[in-house]
């Protein structure tokens, strides 16, 4: 059975879907990044591979924000925007869908579809109040699970006004209202309100939001966030069954339509990637003003690839010596 | 010689230095601009004066580190805060311990005799034969300058190594830079006009045209603007610039003088949705949009530096043209906390958006996108 990979390395956490031509899921993976990418990927893969012996990796796609440095990892066919991605997951799943809120570990993002085709997106610019990763620090500080955060949160009936402008405010604003002794679910709710109020003010600016709208990303697990969400808008929001891998889906779901028409072999390198040591190391290059920060990419200690470089000093210089182990460390 | 320095904006370094270099003082050019520049600049300027103002501060320092002894600078009026920046900055400067001159120069409009007066006393070559020659040597790179770029965004979308056309801009500039006989100029830009005419191109694709619009040193600057027109350019989009260093000489400096009318068409295309000139290049975003929108362009990306008024009023006016006009754009927001990888996600996806939007209009074939860049 000819299968396809979908890898989205989000900034908290890889995700890896494994489909089939008719874009059935077949198995998905979530998995903490904890900082390390090349390593998660490397188990998420492992993972995935055992499962699927003696089947055909025919089309490989990654997306996210370590979308460049993964696809040339794996030997990606398709390397796609996560606005792209996650659109076209939802299309696949609801046609007539008009509205995509997706809020992961550090990005928000509001995506308008009509006629089902993108037609205009905005992305959480410097703050990241309201994304996973302060929701998952709020968490932490009052000593509970990121789950039992989102259901404490939709039992509050009296939510309290919380500044949800910047992350900071808020945790001062929350600590504040502990301490005149309110109770923590309506502080919660709050929090949920206040979350959602900026990401209505800051994203939805002049733009309509329209139902049917999906919910999605690591954060529509949060029931709180989505009561509030629902009563801000006034209608129901749609959370699909693999909210948290919608990304990796997209993508995979790109790289099938890709390889179905192309009818080329795929690029993917396989297990050789899960068994070998791969190290990533930087520096900046200085040979001209721009400085660019490169990064270098090895695999058992052969440079297969170079990322950063604006000129393709560097990136152009892998293509000569690929597959050569290298004595000098360049850089 | 007297050596006098002044702000980077785009290329218009190269005209600038044959100017100084014409009227007898040594140029000295800001290095490139780069993260120590700008955060050179951030130390010393207020945090919510607009990008611009920063970087021309971060350029002042590099260059006194070389050895200027006198800053050039443009001044204004009008609502934009530009018009003030020469004022600023020298105080700034001041109060930051550098001792250094500060030429404010403004469009002659009001005291001619003022202008003529402070001319007179810099520069040693100021008859007006001078005068003229040195104006008119870097008026011809200037406008070979944009004569050139004009072509390269447009080759540059369909070129089949990628890569060839900057390299060939690269080469162009840094020859024209050096020629300094007319005849050496004119041969310059003749050979580099044909080089650039003879990339080989794609000719089954149609590429997505998208028009660049905003906040002129956003625009004009590759430094500031992630390379846009060549980020663009190298995914497959024919880029057209709306903003030219020589066309801002020709409208706001001396058209102002003998034609007070010149924004009429400006202020008639932008008219239903924005009635006044509200400093900057406001109104050239909107209407610049409008007629985007109107000549079927794909799409619209307006640029402005943070905190930048004139933009964020045009700002207000882009849903309400994109909505009647069936014009999709984007706003980019740069200060000197953009980070490069979300630019790159945003122009990545509304690129996707654009080509998604034309091939659903059966319109001709684009390329796909290459992530990646």
């Amino acid at each position: 059975m000819k299968l396809f990979l979908g890898i989205d390395v989000g900034s908290v956490s890889t995700n890896i879907v494994v489909i089939d031509s008719n874009g059935q899921l077949l198995d998905k993976l979530y998995i903490r990044s904890r900082g390390n990418p090349v390593g998660s990927v490397q188990q998420g893969l492992a993972t995935v591979l055992k499962t699927l012996k003696g089947h055909e990796i025919a089309g490989v796609g990654t997306t996210g924000s370590g979308r460049q440095l993964i696809g040339t990892l794996v030997g990606a066919d398709l390397i796609k925007n996560e606005i792209t991605a996650h659109a076209v997951a939802c299309l696949n799943l609801v046609p007539d869908v008009q509205t995509i809120i997706e809020i992961g570990g550090q990005d928000s993002k509001l995506i308008l579809i009509r006629d089902g085709i993108v037609s205009d997106f905005a992305m959480n610019t410097v703050c990241a109040a309201g994304t996973g990763s302060f929701l998952d620090q709020q968490a932490a500080r009052l000593n509970m699970d990121i789950g039992q955060l989102g259901d404490m949160a939709a039992q509050g009936e009296h939510p309290v006004r919380i500044a949800g402008r910047c992350a900071v405010f808020a945790e001062s604003d929350m600590i504040h209202k502990q301490q005149m002794g309110h109770k923590i679910e309506d502080i919660l709710a709050g929090l949920c309100r206040a979350l959602v109020r900026n990401f209505l003010s800051n994203l939805g600016k002049g733009r309509e939001i329209k139902a049917p709208v999906i919910f999605q990303g690591g954060v529509a697990a949060n029931h709180g966030i989505r009561l509030a969400f629902e009563e801000a808008l006034g209608f129901p929001l749609i959370i699909p069954e693999h909210y948290d891998v919608m990304g990796a889906l997209g993508v995979a779901l790109l790289a099938r339509d890709k390889m179905l028409i192309s009818e080329q072999p795929s690029a993917f390198k396989g297990m050789e990637i899960v068994d070998s040591a791969i190290e990533t190391s930087s520096f900046d290059c200085d040979s001209c003003a721009n400085q660019c920060e490169v990064i270098e990419l090895r695999q058992e200690g052969v440079l297969i690839a170079c990322l950063g470089d604006r000129c393709g000093k560097w990136s152009n210089r892998v293509h000569f010596s690929h597959g050569v182990r290298e004595t000098v460390q360049v850089g | 010689m007297l050596k006098v320095t002044f702000p980077h904006i785009g290329n218009s370094y190269i005209p600038f230095r044959t100017l100084l270099m014409e009227l007898g003082v040594e140029p000295v050019i800001p290095p490139p601009i780069t993260q120590r520049t700008i955060s050179l600049g951030t130390q010393i300027a207020p945090e919510f004066a607009c990008f611009p103002l920063k970087i021309n501060l971060g350029n002042y320092i590099e260059t006194m580190e070389k050895g200027a002894e006198m800053i050039l600078m443009a001044g204004g009026v009008g609502p934009c805060r530009f018009g003030y920046y020469g004022e600023v900055q020298r105080e700034i400067l001041q109060d930051a311990g550098y001792e250094i001159d500060f030429l404010v120069l403004e469009a002659p409009k009001t005291h001619p005799r003022e202008l003529w007066e402070k001319i007179k006393r810099i520069f040693p070559c100021h008859q007006p034969h001078d005068l003229i020659r040195a104006l008119r040597k870097a008026w011809i790179k200037a406008d070979l300058l944009d004569q050139f770029d004009r072509l390269a965004n447009h080759v540059r979308a369909r070129e089949l190594k990628r890569g060839q056309v900057s390299q060939l801009q690269a080469r162009f500039y840094h020859q024209l830079d050096q020629a300094v006989l007319l005849d050496e100029i004119q041969r310059v830009a003749r050979q580099f006009m044909e080089e650039l005419k003879d990339v080989p191109t794609r000719k089954d694709e149609q590429p997505l045209r998208v028009r660049l619009v905003g906040e002129i040193y956003m625009v004009l600057e590759p430094n500031v603007n992630f390379h846009i027109e060549r980020v663009l350019g190298e995914m497959g989009v024919d880029v057209e610039r709306t903003i030219y260093f020589t066309d801002w000489v020709k409208d706001t400096l001396l058209k102002s003088i003998y034609d007070p009318n010149w924004r009429a068409q400006m202020l008639a295309v932008a008219r239903p949705y924005l009635k006044n000139f509200v400093g900057g290049h406001g109104l050239e975003t909107v209407a610049h949009t409008v007629e985007a929108g109107v000549n079927r362009y794909d799409g619209v990306i307006q640029l402005a530096p943070f905190t930048c008024m004139p933009e964020i009023v045009a700002m207000q006016a882009l849903p309400a043209v994109s909505q009647d006009l069936d014009i999709p754009y984007l706003t980019l927001i740069i200060d000197e906390h953009a980070a490069e990888a979300g630019i790159m996600t945003r122009l990545e996806a509304f690129i996707d958006l654009l080509s998604y939007q034309r091939n659903s209009r059966g319109g001709g074939k684009t390329r796909e996108v290459v992530s990646g860049y």
